[in-house]
C-alpha cells in the first residue's frame, strides 16, 4: 500500500478543497457545504486506511467505500482523482451532459465508485450487504461508510444499523459527518438526531467520537475500529459545514448552492493562504 | 400431477440449485415459511439471511451482496416487495443494474382472507415502470422452475411474481421459456386470449367454452410481461382481429396496459382488458374473489364473444 505522510495528506486535503470549489463553480450547481465538511474523512480513508489499488478498481479483495450521503459526490470525485483513479482534468465535467461525474456517484461510469448512491438512507444497507458477502466468502476486506447527520433521520439507517450488529459485521466502519446542518437548517431544530453516539451504542455498535478535521484523530479512531471485530464500528465526527471557506462555514445556505465566479476566486484565495 | 403453488415450486427450485450455484444467496423478511425460501435455508443456511421485518433494508442489503458478486434472491409478499421497498429497488437495484431477483409471493387477489391491505394488485405496474427491470409472471410450477433457472443464468434486476394458491399444471417439464417470448398454448383465428399467472388457466378454460360454441381462440401465455413479445401481439392483432387480456392485477399498468401500449403504436385490433378494475381487493375465499372481481373463464369467454360481435 502507498504511504502518505501527515504533511502530504494535509496538502492533499487542501488541494481537494480547491478542486471542490472549482468544480462546483464550473458546474454552477451542487453541494459544497457537505463536501467540504467531509474532506479529512475521505483523505484519511483513501490516503491511509483503505487497502485499494487505483489501477485495479474492481479488485475483489479491495476495501469498499459507500458514500451514503451521495450528494457529497464532489469530495469523493476529488479524492478519487487525487488518488489516481482518473485524470484530475475530468473534474471540470461535473454534472455536465455526458460526464462520468454525475450529480450523484454512478458505479458503472466512474472507476473507484464502489456503489451508486444519492437517495439518503440506503447506503448503510448496501454496506451490510457488502460485508455479508465478505463474510460468506471469508474475505478480509473492510467496508467503510459515510453518513450525513441529517441522513440519520431516515428510518432505513437504523434498520441497517440493527442488521450490522445482528450479523456481527466487525468489518463495517462507519463515519458520521456531524456538521450539524441540513437543507432547512440546524439538524436539532429540523428533526433532532442527537445523541448520535448513544443511539449507535444502543444498537450494539462500537462508538467513538473524533474531530472530523483532524487527520491524526481520524487515523487513531480508524485504527481502533479495525481492532473491533465482533461488532460494527462508527466514528461520530464533529465537523464544520463548508469547512475552509469562510463565507460557507456553518451556513446551511451553502448546502446545495454553487459559488459564482467571484466567490470561487475569494474561496481559492483563502485556501491559497492556508497553503502558505 | 397434483396441483402445486408457484411459491412452492420456487422454494424447491432454489434449494435444488443451492449446491451447484454457490454464488446464490437468499434473503427473506420474516416470511420464509410462507414464501418457501425456507427450503433454501434447510440446505444452505450459511447463505440465507432473514433480515426481519425490514423490506427496505432487505433491498439495500441485496444490492450490496450483488455488488460483491452474489446472485441474490430476495423474497417477501408482493405487496411489500414492490410497494414498501419501491424506492430502494429503484435506486439501489435498478439504477445500479445489480443482479437481484425479487421473487415476490402472495400476489394478486388469491391471497384471499387477508384482504385488501395484503392483496398485491399493483405490483406489475410498479415494477414494469422501472428501467432495467425484467418482469416475469409464471403460470404454473413447471414454468416457475424454468424461470428460476433462467434467473440464475441471466444477470440483472428481475421481478418474479408468484402466488400463494395451488394451481393446475398447464405446461410440461419440457416446455421452454424465453424472456420476451410468449408461449402459444392453443392456436385459433377468431380471437386471442393473452394471459399471465393463474389467469392462463382461466384463459384455457375460456377457450374450451368458446370452442363449444364454434369460436376458435388463440391462447398466449405471456409470462414475460417485460420485455413483452411484441411480435406475438401484432400477429394476434392481424390474424385474429380481437384481443382479450386477463390478469390477476389491476388493469392500470399491468399486462393489459402493456399489450395496449403495443397496440396503440401499431395498427391493431380492439382490446378488452380483464383484470381488477382500478380498485383494491377485500377479504374472501380466493375463488369467491376471482368470481366477484370478474376474473373467471366465463368472464373471458363473454368478453371474447362481445369483441368478435363488434368485428
Amino acid at each position: 500500500m502507498d504511504q502518505f505522510s501527515m504533511k502530504e495528506k494535509e496538502n492533499i486535503a487542501l488541494d481537494i478543497r480547491r478542486n471542490i470549489v472549482q468544480m462546483l463553480g464550473e458546474a454552477k450547481s451542487g453541494h459544497p457545504g457537505g463536501s467540504l465538511s467531509a474532506v479529512e474523512i475521505l483523505v484519511n480513508l483513501y490516503f491511509d486506511a483503505m487497502n485499494i489499488d487505483p489501477k485495479n478498481p474492481q479488485w475483489a479483495d479491495r476495501d469498499r467505500f459507500v458514500l451514503a450521503k451521495g450528494h457529497a459526490a464532489p469530495v469523493l470525485y476529488a479524492a478519487l482523482a487525487a488518488r489516481g483513479y482518473f485524470p484530475k482534468d475530468e473534474l471540470k465535467t461535473l454534472r455536465k451532459l455526458g460526464s462520468r461525474l454525475q450529480g450523484h456517484p454512478d458505479m458503472h461510469l466512474l472507476p473507484g465508485v464502489d456503489i451508486s448512491t444519492g437517495s439518503l438512507g440506503q447506503g448503510g444497507s448496501v454496506a451490510v450487504g457488502m460485508a455479508l458477502a465478505g463474510k460468506v466468502d471469508a474475505k478480509d476486506y473492510f467496508v467503510y461508510l459515510l453518513w450525513g447527520d441529517g441522513e440519520l433521520q431516515e428510518g432505513q439507517v437504523w434498520e441497517a444499523a440493527m442488521a450490522a450488529a445482528h450479523y456481527k459485521l466487525g468489518k463495517i466502519i462507519g463515519f458520521v459527518d456531524h456538521n450539524g446542518l441540513q437543507i432547512d437548517g440546524d439538524v436539532t431544530q429540523v428533526m433532532n438526531p442527537t445523541p448520535i453516539d448513544e443511539k449507535f451504542k444502543a444498537f450494539g455498535w462500537h462508538v467513538q467520537t473524533a474531530d472530523g478535521h483532524s487527520l491524526e484523530a481520524l487515523k487513531k479512531a480508524t485504527a481502533e475500529a479495525k481492532t473491533v471485530l465482533d461488532k460494527p464500528s462508527v466514528v461520530v465526527c464533529k465537523t464544520v459545514k463548508g469547512k475552509g471557506v469562510s463565507f460557507m462555514e456553518n451556513n446551511a445556505d451553502w448546502h446545495g448552492s454553487a459559488p459564482n465566479a467571484d466567490q470561487v476566486r475569494q474561496a481559492l484565495d483563502e485556501l491559497a493562504q492556508k497553503l502558505a | 400431477m397434483g396441483k402445486i403453488s408457484t411459491r412452492q415450486a420456487y422454494g424447491e427450485t432454489l434449494a435444488a440449485l443451492a449446491k451447484t450455484h454457490p454464488e446464490i444467496v437468499v434473503l427473506d423478511a420474516d416470511l420464509s415459511k410462507s414464501t418457501k425460501t425456507y427450503e433454501f435455508f434447510k440446505v444452505a443456511p450459511e447463505r440465507f439471511f432473514n433480515v426481519g421485518i425490514a423490506e427496505q433494508n432487505m433491498a439495500g442489503i441485496s444490492a450490496g451482496l450483488a455488488a460483491s458478486g452474489k446472485t441474490v434472491f430476495m423474497s417477501t409478499f408482493a405487496v411489500f416487495a414492490s410497494g414498501r421497498a419501491f424506492e430502494q429497488i429503484r435506486n439501489s437495484i435498478c439504477h445500479t443494474r445489480l443482479n437481484v431477483k425479487i421473487a415476490a409471493t402472495h400476489s394478486g387477489l388469491t391471497v384471499g382472507e387477508d384482504g385488501g391491505s395484503h392483496q398485491s394488485v399493483l405490483d406489475i405496474s410498479l415494477m414494469r415502470a422501472l428501467p432495467n427491470m425484467t418482469v416475469l409472471v409464471p403460470a404454473d410450477a413447471n414454468q416457475t422452475r424454468r424461470i428460476i433457472e433462467k434467473a440464475v443464468e441471466v444477470k440483472g434486476p428481475m421481478y418474479i411474481r408468484l402466488g400463494r394458491m395451488d394451481v393446475e399444471e398447464i405446461s410440461g417439464p419440457e416446455d421452454s421459456f424465453q424472456i420476451g417470448k410468449a408461449n402459444v398454448l392453443k392456436d385459433g383465428k377468431d380471437v386471442t386470449l393473452i394471459a399471465c399467472g393463474l389467469m392462463v388457466h382461466e384463459a384455457l378454460k375460456a377457450a374450451e367454452l368458446l370452442e363449444a360454441e364454434g369460436v376458435k381462440a388463440r391462447v398466449l401465455n405471456m409470462a414475460s410481461v417485460k420485455p413483452i413479445d411484441q411480435g406475438a401481439i401484432l400477429s394476434a392483432a392481424k390474424e385474429t382481429a380481437a384481443i382479450i387480456t386477463a390478469e390477476e392485477h389491476s388493469v392500470v399498468g399491468g399486462l393489459g396496459s402493456a399489450v395496449a401500449e403495443v397496440l396503440a403504436e401499431h395498427p391493431g385490433a380492439p382490446l378488452t382488458r380483464i383484470g381488477v378494475q382500478d380498485s383494491f381487493g377485500e377479504s374472501g375465499k380466493p375463488a369467491e374473489l376471482l368470481e366477484k372481481y370478474g376474473l373467471t373463464a366465463a368472464n373471458i369467454a363473454a368478453a371474447a364473444k362481445k369483441a368478435i360481435g363488434k368485428k
